[in-house]
């Protein structure tokens, strides 16, 4: 590919999916604690595998997020990644869905501009392990005005053509588009690598900015959510039911079950 | 009354059951219009599958038979902002598939309005609920102040019954906006049809996990037997047994169906978060301290290889008894 290209792959802190998650009388996640999400890793190391096919390629991670979300970029910068950019503002906390892609386009149009490579890439990955909305990228791409490749099981760049793999409906598609464009990467798109000590030192070296919403030019009222959440409740925990050991009847006993059920 | 946009991302010879269910949240909440880039027919479009009870019209591209709009064209986000802006919805709603998603997430840009995607019901003064966090908790939403537009939300597979069908085939209006090229499709391949229902739309799943070691003779045919899909845990389908577009779990498709069979699964944290919003869970495992049985209706501790073939027999017997 000709000229320089800049990778800005979106990361997020979120509580561990491991662990027990829980909403507060505020209806906001707890997020005191967190890691670098799972998914997350996916479009970073599609972002690193393209950085070494091409010369003049930078890779940033971005997150948005509290003061504990630069935990998720220094993590990305262990990973691999070359610099980092944390947007924390206290306006943006409970932001929905449309608040987040608001401030996210105008966090990756100051990042690319400041940046300076002719062209850009943003890597995604398929959704957020704590909101789950997956809706993300396609609003990202919109603010941008570029379009928007999600789901990709399989990413490759091929001149300044993306090529994305994926599933819509019962159909596997390959797309192309040309960049820049928003790609989200699912976790079948490859394997992505743990940081060594090397790396880990290295990272320590590498610049992380934060910015607030004024250095993006935004207010508060530009990044105002559209919908907020107005009651938040624990499921009733499932519990164990009818637990037999097979003596030669189990299959019997589960149908007689399952028509007790009316399910048959 | 409500005016109710509803958005289809393909319109096939038949709707699928995710959609069948979105028109009869839509009817129970206004007045509904159907938009979607693609009708089918020869030549002419038809509208026959929308032939449901509540849709009073159909809204669509300039040519939908001989030139669709499809994902992931971004010319669908356009067509259902030029909808939105003939009709002035209150509402606009679609299912809870990835291109639905993407279609009505830059619609929502556009519009300015606000989105909830994953909801499990909604409501026509614009809140929606939905299970967040792996099923563990329930939420609310509301779209808030005067500026807030309409909402935009796509809902989650069954969470309605089907609709009932209508007498007569609902009027075509075709809008100015056709297919773009901004994204091309360099090739399609249409996965290979098992003739099983659609993963996150069946009413019942039989998933199966390292337990069936690679053969899944039993577990096709208990689907089969059951009219089910077939669904399978992450190692499953690392190991290759199944395509990973089967993968139940955390990274895979949630799942909520009526009844969901575990097969073989030791059900880690990353599966359940999948499936335990499902009816009625049972499980067979041969490790009695495997975590699926924490939350299953019926376990069995046993060998699949013996409980099966005794499960679809019995299966066939109280079924034969009954007809």
């Amino acid at each position: 590919m000709p000229g320089s290209l800049h990778i800005i792959t979106l990361v997020k802190w979120v509580p561990d999916s491991q662990l027990e998650r829980s909403i507060g009388a505020d209806r906001r996640l707890d997020r005191s604690e967190g890691i670098l999400g799972e998914l997350d890793e996916y479009p970073l190391e599609a972002a690193l595998q393209i950085a070494e096919n091409y010369e003049n390629t930078r890779v940033t991670a971005l997150t948005m997020g509290p003061a504990g979300a630069s935990t998720a970029v220094k993590k990305a910068l262990q990973i691999g990644a070359d610099d980092g950019v944390h947007l924390h503002d206290e306006a943006l906390a409970g932001a929905d869905v449309y608040a987040t892609s608001a401030a996210l386009a105008a966090a990756v149009n100051q990042v690319r501009t400041s940046g300076g490579s002719e062209h850009y890439l943003v890597l995604t990955g398929m959704a957020s392990e704590d909101g789950e909305s997956g809706a993300v990228p396609a609003q990202l791409a919109a603010r941008l005005g570029v379009p928007v490749l999600t789901q990709a099981r399989g990413v490759v760049l091929q001149d300044d053509q993306l090529q994305v793999e994926r599933l819509s409906g019962e159909t596997l598609q390959t797309v192309a588009a040309p960049l820049p464009v928003v790609v989200s990467v699912t976790d079948q798109a490859n394997e992505p690598r743990y940081p060594n000590f090397r790396a880990m030192m290295k990272a320590k070296k590498k610049p992380v900015a934060v910015l607030g919403l004024a250095e993006l030019g935004l207010t508060g009222h530009g990044v105002e959510s559209k919908v907020s959440v107005v009651a938040a409740e624990p499921r009733a925990e499932r519990t164990a039911g009818r637990l037999i050991h097979d003596d030669g009847t189990a299959g019997r006993q589960i149908a007689d079950f399952l028509a007790e059920e009316g399910l048959l | 009354m409500t005016q109710v946009l509803v958005y289809f991302d393909r319109v096939e010879a038949h709707l699928t059951p995710a959609q069948a269910e979105l028109l009869t949240h839509a009817d129970a909440l206004g007045e509904v219009v159907v938009v979607t880039g693609s009708l089918p027919g020869e030549g002419q479009s038809s509208a026959a599958p929308l032939a449901v009870k509540g849709v009073t019209g159909v809204l669509t591209g300039s040519d939908p038979v001989g030139s669709p709009i499809l994902p992931p064209d971004p010319a669908l986000a356009e067509l259902i902002t030029a909808a939105a802006k003939e009709l002035d919805p209150e509402l606009i709603l679609g299912t809870d598939t990835p291109d639905s998603v993407d279609a009505l997430a830059a619609t929502a840009v556009k519009l300015e309005a606000g989105l909830i995607t994953g909801a499990t019901g909604v409501t026509a003064s614009g809140a929606a609920t939905k299970t967040v966090l792996a099923g563990t908790w329930h939420t609310t939403a509301q779209i808030s102040g005067g500026n807030a537009g309409p909402l935009v939300a796509t809902l989650r597979p069954n969470t309605a019954s089907q609709p009932e069908p209508a007498a007569k085939e609902p009027e075509v209006v075709e809008l100015p906006v056709a297919a773009s090229s901004a994204v091309q499709v360099l090739k399609q391949q249409p996965l290979p049809k098992s003739g099983r229902p659609a993963l996150t739309e069946a009413s019942t799943v039989v998933a199966f996990g390292r337990g069936v070691e690679g053969d899944l003779a039993l577990v096709e045919q208990l689907a089969d037997e059951l009219g089910a899909a077939l669904g399978a845990s992450r190692v499953a389908t690392d190991a290759g047994w199944i395509d990973h577009s089967a993968q139940v779990g955390q990274t895979g498709v949630t799942v909520s169906p009526q009844l969901y069979i575990s097969v073989g699964i030791s059900g880690a944290v990353q599966q359940k978060a999948g499936m335990q919003t499902s009816g009625i869970i049972v499980a067979i495992n041969k490790d009695e301290d495997a975590p699926v049985f924490e939350i299953a209706d019926f376990g069995v501790v046993g060998d699949l290889n013996e409980v099966l073939p005794q499960l679809m027999e019995s299966i066939r017997e109280i079924r034969a008894c009954k007809a």
